[in-house]
């Protein structure tokens, strides 16, 4: 998995922009699993602001010990290894913000996500993101935006996707799309150019609301 | 003839502390099918209890350590084996919690083991005394804390064998524990450690003076089979990192090899002066039967095999820890424990400590093992509603 960055600066009490849509689509005195919950940021903010009951999984040892020590619950493990551990439908959400394209088997993580939560949050960059699109279109190398800015070489983005693809996934696999915020590279969420189609565009990254057709 | 300790033949507990006879209108029932009773524990306590009791945290205690968690050691007088833990100001801070730490059923300073004298025969028990297990400690510490009025323990915490028992008291009484954190254990005693335990326990048997456990009786105690047991172990609670660090191949007190069997190697000599001077502090029957305990540890055999049923709807809030040196007790191990937790839904978090310092971290100054110890029972802290006050 790797560390997520921020794409935007947030002015809200230390929580990145990306994360605060993630926490507007969680219910309060939720059960929340956060798979590559980094320093525990959107957990701490949930317990805070919404009274969640939250967990965590981050691969990175430092990052679980200092969630630890901020009094989160948290253990080391990753989304490929770690979740089919968990029994069914034991949280309301699970979250995986900006790592399913940095697992071996996100088709598989997906489900697992469903499988033990009743709903999946989960955040990705675009790769259809009119930057990549012309990077790679006029540039003719691979893309590095503020959303994927390791070379290609270092980066552990190995199942890079568009909105339409997720989609399409979605609708394959019987995964219904509850909600689905696309934001541009400012952070903005809201005009027409975020809407319907036009996302895969100008969404610079997606958060979708999940869960699994006849539930 | 070696000078008998009077510790091993006086009743009178060691040093500061408590002791208590339990049992005495309902014995104990052990998992071997006897029944103990009256039998005595004997218990140290620091902090103060607040006025609803719930503010007590249980010190468990590993396979050679005792009661004296946090105050000089009657007989050794060195500091608390966790005088780096337990304290004012400390991560487990006696000046917000009521700390208990009891000697463990079949230990040898205080509560009731092979040591103590058997009233049916007036000598002591030896190899007479039941055989225990962890669960038959948890439960003897039990009757303890009903006998301090004390229903639920905020917290549990014990490294190695404490581990084990923090696991036993959140499998046997889960409304008891709040919160529980079992270090550097496992589920179950392995394969490997119970060859360990056994090469020591032959150490002794293989002592002339340990006279089949009745070395009281013949005025001695088998102090090199005890030594050389501990010598063994010792090395396990060690890391090859941590040993190369601070002894290398360096020789001790000459310039070059001699070709002979004197102590050459400083290793040697550290191993030796560790076996020697816990002969002076630890019975060496206690040490058979404490090892077996843990041997027959094996938490998921008391649920059908399978370990996630121990924790299934268990509201206790855990924290595992390991560290990456401990050879004896893996974080493979403490994983094990860590997703069977997570199979049954429960609250947990586990953090691996990066150090060289083996199984014996636990025991030792690692502020990474603090930091997050102190996040993890101030949290909890904040839940209990034990908000920081003193009582």
């Amino acid at each position: 998995m790797n560390e997520q960055r921020s794409l935007v600066p947030s002015g809200h009490r230390d929580i990145r922009r990306d994360l605060l849509l993630i926490a507007e689509m969680v219910a309060p005195k939720s059960r929340l699993l956060d798979v590559g919950c980094g320093d525990g940021a959107l957990l701490e903010y949930l317990a805070r602001e919404k009274d969640v009951d939250g967990r965590g999984i981050e691969i990175r040892q430092s990052g679980v010990n200092a969630c630890v020590a901020r009094g989160l619950s948290v253990i080391q493990g990753d989304a490929d290894s770690d979740l089919p551990d968990y029994p069914d439908a034991a949280f309301d959400y699970v979250v995986l913000s900006l790592t399913l394209q940095a697992t071996r088997n996100p088709r598989k993580v997906l489900h697992e996500m469903l499988r033990i939560g009743r709903r999946a949050i989960v955040s990705f960059p675009n790769f259809a993101y009119w930057h990549v699109r012309l990077q790679l279109l006029f540039g003719g190398r691979m893309p590095m935006t503020a959303a994927l800015d390791d070379p290609w070489y270092e980066t552990q983005n190995i199942h890079l996707c568009t909105i339409l693809d997720f989609d399409e996934l979605c609708a394959r696999d019987g995964i219904v799309v509850e909600q689905r915020i696309a934001v541009d590279g400012r952070g903005n969420r809201d005009g027409w150019r975020l809407q319907g189609s036009m996302a895969n565009i100008f969404g610079a990254q997606a958060v979708y609301l999940l869960r699994r057709r006849g539930t | 003839m070696s000078a008998v300790r009077p510790s091993l033949h006086n009743l009178d507990p060691i040093g500061p502390g408590h002791r208590v006879t339990l049992g005495e209108t309902l014995p104990l029932k052990l998992d071997c099918g006897l029944d103990l009773g009256p039998f005595r524990v004997a218990y140290c306590t620091y902090g103060t209890l607040n006025a609803d009791k719930s503010n007590a945290i249980l010190v468990c205690h590993a396979l050679t350590g005792d009661q004296h968690a946090a105050n000089p050691h009657p007989i050794t007088g060195k500091p608390g084996w966790w005088g780096t833990m337990v304290g004012p100001g400390k991560v487990i801070d006696t000046d917000r919690f009521f700390v208990i730490c009891a000697n463990v059923l079949g230990g040898c300073m205080g509560s009731s083991g092979p040591a103590e004298i058997d009233p049916a025969t007036g000598k002591p028990y030896g190899l007479r005394f039941p055989v225990i297990t962890i669960r038959d400690m948890v439960n003897a510490q039990a009757m303890l804390l009903d006998h301090l009025g004390i229903r639920q323990l905020f917290c549990v915490i014990g490294g190695s064998m404490g581990g084990m028992q923090v696991l036993q008291w959140a499998a046997s009484y889960p409304d008891r524990v709040f919160a529980a954190i079992p270090i550097a254990c496992a589920a179950k005693h392995s394969a490997q450690n119970i060859a360990f335990h056994e090469v020591g326990r032959q150490a002794i048997y293989a002592d002339p003076q340990w006279h089949k456990g009745d070395y009281f009786e013949h005025g001695t105690i088998p102090r090199a089979g005890l030594a050389v047991a501990r010598m063994a172990a010792h090395i396990t609670y060690l890391s090859e990192a941590a040993l190369h660090r601070k002894f290398g191949r360096n020789l001790q007190n000459r310039e070059r090899i001699t070709y002979g069997f004197e102590t050459e190697f400083q290793v040697e000599s550290y191993l030796l002066h560790q076996g020697s001077t816990f002969v002076e502090r630890f019975d060496a029957n206690s040490y058979l039967y404490i090892t077996r305990a843990m041997d027959y540890f094996d938490l998921a055999a008391q649920a059908g095999g399978n370990l996630a049923n121990v924790f299934q709807g268990s509201k206790t809030r855990f924290c595992v820890v390991s560290f990456t040196s401990d050879w004896l007790f893996p974080t493979s191990e403490n994983k094990e424990i860590v997703r069977a937790l997570n199979a049954a839904a429960a609250n947990v978090s586990f953090v691996e400590i990066e150090t060289d310092k083996g199984h014996d971290a636990f025991l030792l100054d690692e502020p990474e093992m603090f930091r997050t110890l102190k996040g993890f029972l101030d949290g909890c802290a904040e839940v209990r509603g034990l908000n920081g006050a003193a009582p």
